[in-house]
């Protein structure tokens, strides 16, 4: 590979890292404060997904990107209702739940989604943060989407929020001593249901940025395990918000390996590259845990870690 | 760690207005019930009769001899991806990666059978598949042997490493199947070289469905069996319903993990080594139908049971094979199975909170 096509690739890793981390960013975002409130959701695919369906559905009849966001962000906010509240039942399975409503919300992405994959809908717009440059790649590069700084601010809210504000607390106290919560005279799963419809506001807004943003259209095949690797995002997040702003741009990173390759005409392996998020997430979680402590940083009442 | 341990539960006696027997049955049945009855609304929701709907379902899926025989064709991988999500709940565990096992499970036949049955007289092919379902197996089983191992000794939660190596798996069968593997003769859709069609396996005698069937029913049984009747399965049992203890008592907890992999792995291997065998001839993108992801439904609507992974499959077969009819006569979406089964999934899930205790 010459220095040229060398350079090009490390711009489109880099370009790729904030492009694709955003659903990234979001959806760990989401499933952080549902883990730190003691449950995982594992259904956050589905709602992607669905999200994804919707908000470009929305986007399509309203004319407004930002609407479809919304929507998308609502849509997302009903199926994180409906795990909250089904986890709430006794002797219920989090994370089997969340496998069950990875299918109904595939099942209802795909049977309402059949008639948008035809027409273009309204996108989201995006900041040239790169015009200084004469580099044409740089400035692709450099184009960011405002949903990427609102997800950063949104990191940094909730990182301060999760620290110094009495939801915080009560969120922090409801995910590490049920408890402690109790003797505190807290409703833990009042305070569980709404953490995960937070969680899946921000599931269907990182699904919205799929289909409205990047790639930029409604496809069956538009998401590809981001809701799943989510989880495992959290656990090398150390479930800290801005933890997962870390750990979405490696991810984003090591999902552009493949496409920037493939631009600068190297296809070998293209599929293997494209493995290469699972196989880091998987790396990445095998690292983080152990059969002797709890992984470091993990709310106290997470079935997975206990 | 208490992910499912829905092991099954003896009859013991317990006071309670219905006997816990009587009400292990009445619940998954009336979780299905209610599934159904979701399913109904939204059928009505989008202004459709939910009874035409149903009917549509019954007839196509199990109203002629050529819906029977689509059906049965779908419940052959469908009984072994099942199994494949039932023997490691034996252990405790919700491993979900079927699809990606079944797609290693496919290459790896589709790589054995032919070499094999080039150097074979046609009387003893079987010999050939013989040597396929092994290779299926094998390479299924090493997989799930990774997510076992992982979890004995690391401790990582087996459901999002399976489904995570299924994707890996995935990427590794499309870089084969495209790359290494491409025949060259496959223009459209990239394919393996394709089993000369004399030593694809037959069909069932008097019905249009082949072998696997079979199969996949006489590894239920012999699941049963080693589960119900065995020490093997009476330990993996303990260490299912409670790890600390089966460790007490000395059980080798983590091997009983790994092996409850394997097993799991091995099936939804065999299911692939099959599909290709039977019905596609070459490993190519339909393999890949998402029987691995029904599975997991098969396996939870069957209580983890693997005699009643067999109905059960059936079932979900007969709704996957009513798709068609659905979109041709009543112009729903392909989707339309999916939304059923997702509500399906959900309710036998939900039902979990009417189960009598199992401690």
């Amino acid at each position: 590979m010459s220095v040229d096509a060398l350079l090009s690739v490390l711009i489109a890793v880099l370009g790729g890292a904030i492009r694709v981390s955003t659903p990234f960013l979001f959806v760990s975002l989401g499933e952080c404060i549902t883990e730190r409130a003691g449950r995982i959701n594992l259904g956050l695919e589905g709602t992607m997904v669905f999200g994804a369906m919707f908000g470009y559905a929305v986007s399509y009849h309203s004319g407004s990107a930002w609407v479809g966001v919304l929507a998308a962000g609502l849509s997302g906010a009903v199926f994180g209702l409906v795990h909250g509240a089904l986890c709430s039942l006794p002797r219920v399975n989090d994370i089997a739940i969340g496998v069950s409503l990875i299918i109904l919300g595939l099942g209802l992405a795909f049977f309402f989604g059949k008639g948008y994959i035809q027409p273009t809908a309204p996108r989201l717009p995006s900041i040239e943060l790169g015009a200084w440059s004469a580099s044409p790649a740089l400035r692709a590069a450099l184009q960011v989407n405002v949903l990427f700084l609102i997800g950063l601010a949104l990191a940094l809210g909730l990182g301060w929020a999760l620290a110094n504000t009495r939801w915080g607390l009560r969120l922090r106290t409801v995910g590490d001593s049920a408890d402690a919560a109790r003797a505190l005279g807290l409703s833990i799963n009042r305070t569980r249901i709404v953490a995960t419809a937070i969680g899946g506001f921000l599931g269907g807004v990182a699904g919205a940025f799929l289909s409205l943003y990047y790639p930029g259209s409604w496809n069956e095949g538009l998401s590809s395990g981001q809701g799943v690797m989510a989880v495992a995002l959290v656990i090398f997040a150390r479930w800290r918000p801005m933890g997962c702003v870390r750990a979405s741009l490696i991810f984003g990173g090591a999902s552009s390996i493949g496409p920037a390759l493939q631009a600068v005409g190297i296809q070998a392996g293209y599929h293997l590259w494209n493995a290469a998020p699972y196989v880091l997430t998987l790396a990445i979680m095998l690292a983080s845990t152990s059969r002797a402590r709890a992984s470091i940083g993990a709310p106290g009442e997470l079935a997975m870690t206990r | 760690m208490d992910l499912a341990p829905q092991a099954p539960m003896p009859a013991t006696t317990r006071p309670s207005a219905l006997s816990p027997s009587l009400r292990g049955w009445l619940v998954p049945v009336g979780s299905v019930l209610a599934g159904l009855f979701a399913f109904g609304l939204f059928v009505a929701a989008i202004g459709h009769n939910p009874l035409v709907v149903f009917a549509t379902i019954a007839e196509g899926g199990f109203a002629s001899s050529f819906a029977w025989q689509n059906t049965l064709l779908r419940a052959a991988p469908l009984i072994l991806t099942g199994l494949a999500v039932a023997l490691p709940a034996q252990a405790g565990l919700v491993v979900i990666g079927a699809e990606g096992a079944l797609a290693l499970g496919a290459l790896a036949a589709s790589v054995a059978v032919t070499p094999i049955a080039a150097q074979l007289p046609s009387q003893l092919v079987p010999l050939a598949w013989l040597a396929g379902g092994l290779a299926g197996m094998a390479a299924g089983g090493a997989w799930y042997a990774l997510i076992g191992l992982f979890r004995a000794r690391r401790g990582l939660n087996e459901t999002i490493s399976s489904l995570l190596m299924s994707y890996i798996a995935i990427a590794v069968f499309n870089h084969l199947v495209e790359g290494p593997l491409r025949d060259a003769a496959s223009l459209n859709k990239p394919s393996t070289l394709p089993l000369p069609s004399e030593s694809m396996i037959g069909s069932l005698p008097g019905l249009e469905v082949h072998w696997g069937l079979l199969l996949g029913i006489v590894a239920c049984l012999l699941a049963q069996i080693v589960i119900s009747r065995s020490t093997w399965g009476f330990s993996l049992r303990v260490a299912g319903g409670n790890p600390r203890a089966a460790m007490l008592v000395g059980l080798p907890v983590g091997t009983l993990i790994v092996l409850a992999c394997v097993a799991g792995g091995a099936s939804a291997g065999l299911a692939g080594a099959i599909e290709i065998m039977a019905v596609h001839g070459s490993a190519n993108a339909s393999v890949l139908a998402g029987y691995g992801t029904t599975g997991i439904l098969v396996s939870f609507m069957a209580r983890h049971q693997p005699l009643a992974v067999i109905p059960v499959a059936v079932l979900m077969g007969g709704i996957a094979a009513a798709g068609s009819l659905l979109q041709r006569r009543l112009d729903l979406p392909d989707a339309t199975t999916m939304v059923l089964q997702g509500l399906l999934f959900v309710a036998i899930l939900a039902g979990d909170a009417f189960r009598p205790k199992d401690r």
